[in-house]
């Protein structure tokens, strides 16, 4: 069993076609994976009959020869993307019971594409959060361990999908990232995980958390499959005002094109005061590896970076504030009666939205009301500018940028932390890509002194993801990060 | 000019302001693709954004925006190439959302100004502060059940143009004279029906007092008022309200106020303890809107006459009064009728005809212009009949209430009854020689200075004329009869 | 800026958030916390600079006045907590 988990996407795909494999058989394992990976909680709700109800028809148009990209592959959904007659709750109290009516552009793209949905998978609530402990079902938790054995973080908001992924319980998976949702589980988790430039996947369907920032992404095991999915996903959305135009480039392709003639730029910014000596360690070998191959590493300023985290923590729950409004009790999801309308209203949300949430959606009510909104919103948004425009700038020069994913490995569930801002800084790095609007991408890259996965991260130009996979497919092949967890299903290797 | 209101201590001056919610006329909805149509069942006309399911998001109406700039261009309004659309953030159970989308900093229309005709027809032009395109909201029930209401979004999304004008107006009569005069501009341009008691029109009305030549006081907001009646009713009583409330040494509150059609009173609506903070900002689902230059020239290039054009046309080039020309330029339909139907004839005795008979008998049959047997050709026929002498005035009036009842033309009904109008001199002459010859006593009379009789030898001839004697002719060759 | 319990209190309200008597006073000092950090941005000189809402960099695209939607009440009702003949049912407002 566990050798058919090991398959990658792009083996699996093509078993499939040479038939050596079916698509019941694959999903079966993964079903299986999933229910004996329980206890680390990543799928919220496991849909085996649906899933095997797709494969079978995936097997038929593979026998009709009729395959589509992602025929017969099993993946698991991000609850925040609306799956048709499936529960969605964006892993909150206020949507329990919300069965959606319709299907995400997204998810609704990759089943057009033959995938097979195993389940919906686990994430901080309303994507809030960098370790899926805000969870109203509960943290997910990481499938790697250090000695210690406890239980760790698969990082946030789509922990769920990072560690599933990892813990060979989904082939591949959906998550979403507003200020690293993506790429810090991803860097956690050992796995691959890319948010897209902004615009590039639609955002229709999928419950917003900051409209400016949001972005739909894939998470995989190797940088190949990652392609293969972003394509998939991909699409011009006329539902969504938002999306973009601008064709995708020939992804797939980029992966093995190499880096020669190059130019890679290194952040002096993103060199952070008692930085853990291993991530830094590792940024230096990826830069090491770039080099070997053939690109040229050039350090670039971004000034404005130490502004990022700030700027990101007053505009996302400003957006949030607003866009988590329509959670009322009114049309859907839980209603807690309390006498009159705003009583309702009041009691519903109180009861419904866990803590982090109102935090967020309160400081968001706080920085857009009447004598703050220019000194907060307005102001935050004119640091935006000057954000992206060192990007602009610094793209100038080169192609594509190298930083560390993380300032650390994944650390203990439950760790106790009074002060909330500790928690904003898991962000530090990811969070400038959001604002910018640039696609990025974690790539596992080593391990630390604990054997817990570190992740290099891409930054790229606006709709140039292929510059991404082109220097993500060299650092794997360098990594050659072939450790697995030992909480995995098919146990550790 | 003056307009002021004596109060118990002096003079007052009142201040005007309206903002005016316009439906745009489209068939969908402005961010929705939902049927913007009246009247259906319950939540029919709801698409899954209008009711604000989770990862829903907004897509704009061309034609909505384009209705706008329409609209902007009536009203000789700036029109801006670049506006945003703005969330307007407040709870309610018609407001799924949880936010109103509307432009707040950066409207699509600027400063215009709209011209208005008073009673006595004088004019005054009131500055228009800006349009701005934003979201209906849904329609709730209060009166269904004790304890709870029911809610329809059928109208929610829906696009409305907030038309917000400069405190200029200084009376009731103004701001009447302001909402009919905007309704007619919004009907000719096709971007509104302007249909109050359907809610496609509704006005907010800005209230306050001053002594004349002090600053601007304190004003009350009336809202959702639909009609103008109600609009002029809710007016006078604020007006009173305050300056009693001052004269009695107290202060105006700036507040929200109700309108209670049943008391033609305004009330504080309840529970606004908290003043509404909207945290407006830039709707991040939706970018800045942009519109080209030839976009807007092209739908300048394509609007209809507007009704002031149309109304200095008559009066310069047809000599209308500016009274009949109001009457006929307030619908865009009235002053396509008149057209076609003076077009020809006497431009004066059209106008004449339209606005006495024709709208008289429309008024009392309950039909519309449209509806009615008068078409255009036959109204100026009838007009044509009695410029050339065929029948006279008094005698077209005979026929016109039989084209009003049967459609048939004025020809075919002067023939079929036989009454072209005697102009004969000789056959008049016979006529009056009959009518002195049987009344010769009052003859007497009327030669002995009581010239009063003279209606009465006319009455006679007519009457024997079965009223088809050229009446101008009578006068004529009766005076010289007479007073021979 | 900081935020005292009373400027929390009406915060909640705006927001229509219950936030308990006794947790005032914790969440004003959180989100003090955060606000100060956030200052932080004060010293980002920014003072002619324009604020940046959205990244795409294309105009806000427009669709064509055709009926594409709605007709669908069984959807739209499909989760409610309270309906009744096809209307949603809240507690009575007054206004």
């Amino acid at each position: 069993m566990s050798d058919l988990l090991d398959l990658s996407a792009v083996e699996a795909r093509a078993a499939l076609d040479a038939k050596s494999i079916s698509a019941t058989e694959l999903t079966s394992a993964y079903i299986d994976a999933a229910e004996q990976t329980a206890a680390l909680n990543n799928y919220v709700l496991l849909t085996p009959d649906h899933a095997l109800d797709m494969a079978a028809r995936a097997d038929q148009r593979l026998a009709k020869g009729e395959a589509g990209l992602l025929e017969g592959i099993p993946l698991g959904v991000k609850d925040l993307f609306c799956t048709t007659g499936v529960a969605t709750t964006a892993c909150s109290r206020i949507l329990q019971g919300f069965t959606p009516p319709y299907e995400s552009t997204v998810t609704a793209n990759l089943w057009a594409e033959g995938a097979v949905m195993l389940g919906k998978l686990n994430c901080d609530e309303f994507a809030m959060g960098s370790a899926n402990e805000t969870s109203a079902f509960g943290p997910a938790i990481n499938p790697w361990q250090s000695a210690e054995k406890i239980d760790l973080v698969p990082g946030g908001s789509s922990g769920g999908s990072a560690s599933a992924v990892a813990a060979r319980s989904a082939l591949m998976a959906t998550g979403t990232d507003t200020g690293g949702s993506i790429r810090q589980p991803a860097a956690f988790c050992g796995v691959v995980g890319l948010k897209p430039t902004y615009g590039r996947c639609s955002r229709w369907g999928i419950v917003a958390f900051a409209s400016s920032l949001d972005q739909a992404g894939p998470f995989t095991r190797t940088v190949a499959d990652n392609a293969l999915m972003l394509q998939a996903m991909a699409s011009h959305d006329a539902k969504d005002s938002t999306s973009s135009d601008v064709p995708l480039q020939d992804v797939m392709a980029a992966v093995g094109q190499g880096v020669k003639g190059m130019k890679i730029g290194v952040p002096r910014e993103y060199v952070m005061d008692g930085m853990d000596p291993d991530v830094m360690a590792l940024w230096q070998q990826g830069q090491d590896w770039l080099r070997q191959a053939g690109a040229e590493l050039v350090e670039v300023s971004l000034p404005h970076t130490k502004y990022a985290l700030p700027t990101y923590y007053i505009i996302a729950p400003a957006e949030a504030s607003s866009n988590l409004a329509r959670y009322d009790g009114v049309r859907y999801g839980l209603r807690v009666e309390a006498g009159s309308l705003d009583q309702m209203y009041e009691a519903t949300r109180a009861a419904g939205f866990g803590e982090e949430v109102q935090r967020r959606i309160l400081i968001g009510t706080y920085v857009l009301s009447a004598g703050y909104y220019d000194a907060y919103y307005l102001k935050a948004q004119r640091v935006r500018r000057l954000i992206k425009q060192d990007f602009d700038t610094v793209f100038t020069t080169v192609d594509a940028l190298l930083t560390p994913a993380t300032p650390s490995a994944a650390f203990a569930v439950g760790r106790k932390i009074d002060d909330p801002v500790v928690n904003f800084l898991n962000d530090v790095f990811t969070v400038p890509a959001n604002l910018a609007g640039l696609p990025g991408m974690s790539v596992p890259a080593g391990l630390n002194g604990d054997g817990l996965p570190l992740g290099l991260q891409v930054l790229g130009k606006p709709y140039d993801e292929a510059s991404l996979y082109r220097v993500a497919g060299v650092l794997e092949q360098a990594a050659a990060f072939t450790a697995t967890p030992t909480r995995r299903a098919g146990g550790a290797k | 000019m003056s307009q002021l209101v004596t109060g118990r201590t002096g003079d007052w001056e009142v201040v005007i302001g309206l903002e005016v919610h316009a439906q745009v006329s489209s068939q969908a909805k402005l961010f929705s693709g939902a049927s913007a149509s009246f009247g259906a069942a319950p939540n029919e006309n709801v698409s899954l954004v209008d009711a604000a399911m989770p990862g829903m998001l907004p897509v704009i109406n061309r034609e909505c925006v384009y209705q706008a700039i329409r609209t902007g261009l009536g009203l000789k309004a700036q029109i801006n190439l670049t506006s945003v659309f703005d969330r307007k953030n407040y709870f309610y159970a018609d407001l799924p959302q949880g936010y109103q989308i509307s432009q707040f900093k950066h409207p699509i229309v600027g400063e215009g100004v709209l011209r208005i005709v008073l009673a006595d027809g004088s004019t005054r032009d009131i500055g228009i502060e800006r349009l701005h395109l934003e979201q209906d909201a849904g329609k709730s029930m209060h009166d269904q059940h004790p304890s709870k209401s029911y809610i329809d979004l059928n109208r929610t999304g829906v696009a409305l143009m907030e038309i917000v004008s400069r405190p200029d107006m200084r009376s009731a009569a103004e701001a009447a004279a302001y909402v009919r005069k905007l309704r007619s501009i919004l009907r000719y341009l096709g971007t509104c029906d302007g249909n109050m008691e359907e809610g496609s029109l509704r006005a907010d009305v800005n209230v306050s007092v001053r002594r004349p030549g002090a600053e601007f006081g304190t004003r009350t907001e009336t809202k959702n008022l639909n009609s103008l009646r109600f609009i002029q009713q809710a007016i006078d009583y604020e007006v009173a309200r305050q300056i009693e409330l001052i004269e009695d040494g107290g202060t105006v509150d700036q507040e929200t106020r109700l309108f209670d059609t049943n008391t033609g009173t305004t009330r504080t609506m309840r529970s606004k303890e908290d003043a509404h903070d909207y945290r407006y900002f830039p709707d991040p689902d939706l970018l800045p809107l942009v519109v080209t230059q030839k976009e807007v020239d092209d739908l300048a290039a394509a609007l209809p006459e507007l009704p002031d054009d149309i109304r200095d046309r008559l009066i310069n080039d047809y000599g209308l009064s500016p009274y009949d020309a109001s009457v006929i330029t307030e619908e865009r339909d009235t002053a396509e009728f008149y057209e076609v139907a003076s077009a020809g004839q006497d431009r004066k005795l059209v106008a004449n005809w339209m606005t006495v008979e024709l709208f008289g008998a429309l008024n009392k049959s309950g039909q519309s212009l449209s509806d009615c047997n008068i078409s255009p050709a036959m109204l100026g026929g009838l007009v044509g009949l009695i410029s050339d002498g065929t029948i006279s005035g008094r005698i077209a009036k005979d026929v016109f209430a039989d084209m009003f009842e049967t459609g048939k033309d004025a020809a075919s009904i002067v023939d079929e009854k036989g009454l072209k109008q005697v102009s004969d001199s000789g056959a008049i002459e016979a006529l009056i020689d009959t009518v002195i010859a049987a009344n010769m006593d009052k003859v007497e009379e009327y030669r002995g200075g009581k010239d009063k009789l003279f209606g009465f030898f006319v009455g006679q001839v007519m009457k024997q004329s079965g009223g088809q004697a050229n009446p101008g002719m009578v006068n004529q060759i009766l005076k010289s009869k007479l007073d021979s | 800026m900081s935020v005292d319990k009373t400027t929390v209190a009406k915060i909640a309200r705006l927001a229509r958030l219950n936030v308990p008597e006794d947790r005032l006073e914790p969440v004003a000092n959180e989100l003090n916390g955060i606000l100060d950090w956030i200052a932080e941005l004060n010293e980002v000189a920014t003072d002619n600079v324009e604020p940046l809402a959205s990244v795409t960099g294309h105009a806000l695209p427009m669709r064509d006045d055709v009926v594409t939607d709605g007709d669908c009440v069984d959807r739209v009702l499909a989760n409610v907590p309270e309906g009744a003949s096809g209307f949603f049912v809240v507690p009575k407002v007054v206004e």
